[in-house]
């Protein structure tokens, strides 16, 4: 895997800069927003800190890194292989992770921006925690995708 | 998996926690500018352990795990361009980001010193400390060598 790496074509450089960044990006979109609603005790500000790090942070995020997988994927020429190849687990499992993740990454903006709402109304935060156990499900899930995509197992 | 691919996955993971840190600072960078009394500047603080956290383990990651890695695979020597290069950044942002640490605490401390006095009300002088300009500027500099730093590592270049 390592001598493939080194044989990487320089034209994959580019993207793949733009698809880590993205994902690093994500990744501390997500545990700046774990970690300020996590630590907030109820307090209006951090929560909605918390919570537009997951709108300013993570969402842009998210999009440079899938159009980097994307771009990635189109140069190495794995769009041109034929109908039933068996593609690599690790690049199955980064594909998966990361629609996936940007479907939950969705779900927990709008939750948010509901829970938001109703702070605002003094409905209470329970909303906004739920944007928490989100954030950490997919903190965990980007984390395996990160190990599988570079150890590249199979 | 060989155990040099286990190690490049675990150095690329720390890679991670060292940017998701710093990214978590640029979030607290932003959330600290509106905090004027001692009470909103030191609920900051256990944000600030976490994402120093993250920072440390991605720190001793990258560079433990990376040197394993440019002793261990064939390919490459720790005396390369790109790895000497790496290196480098690595302990520029290191002091950078110890410097910039350094320009913040001074505002959580004042916030200790204030509530300390009894003093809960917004302050002037405790705003203008959470808004520092050269903090501001230390941190840009920070991102900027692990910037480099990312772009070396994907880049090589001399590989």
């Amino acid at each position: 895997m390592t001598t493939l790496a080194a044989i990487r074509p320089d034209s994959v450089n580019f993207p793949l800069f733009l698809h880590v960044l993205g994902a690093m990006i994500l990744v501390g979109g997500l545990t700046a927003s774990a970690g300020l609603v996590g630590f907030a005790r109820d307090e209006a500000r951090l929560l909605r800190f918390g919570y537009w790090s997951l709108v300013a942070v993570s969402l842009p995020g998210w999009i440079l890194m899938r159009v980097g997988a994307e771009w990635v994927y189109s140069r190495e020429g794995w769009d041109d292989l034929p109908s039933g190849f068996d593609y690599p687990t690790w690049l199955d499992l980064g594909r998966i992770v990361a629609d996936a993740g940007g479907v939950v990454l969705l779900v927990s903006l709008i939750v948010g921006a509901v829970g938001l709402r109703r702070l605002g109304q003094g409905k209470g935060t329970r909303l906004l925690r739920v944007t928490l156990i989100l954030s950490v499900l997919l903190l965990v899930a980007y984390v395996v995708a990160v190990w599988a995509m570079a150890g590249k197992p199979s | 998996m060989s155990l040099d691919d286990w190690v490049l996955a675990l150095h690329v993971v720390s890679a991670f926690a060292l940017v998701a840190g710093l990214v978590f600072f640029w979030v607290l960078v932003v959330a600290v500018r509106k905090a004027d009394t001692p009470e909103e500047t030191l609920r900051l603080g256990a944000p600030n352990q976490l994402a120093g956290a993250c920072v440390g383990i991605g720190a001793v990651g990258t560079l433990a795990l990376g040197l394993w890695l440019a002793f261990s695979v064939g390919n490459y020597s720790v005396w390369d361009g790109w790895i000497v290069a790496a290196l480098v950044l690595w302990v520029v942002a290191m002091a950078l980001g110890s410097r910039t640490n350094a320009a913040f605490s001074q505002g959580a401390k004042k916030a200790q010193e204030l509530r300390a006095a009894g003093q809960n009300a917004p302050s002037a002088e405790l705003l203008a400390l959470n808004r520092t300009a050269s903090g501001v500027a230390l941190q840009a500099l920070t991102s900027l060598a692990v910037l480099l730093a990312l772009l070396d590592m994907i880049f090589k270049p001399g590989a």
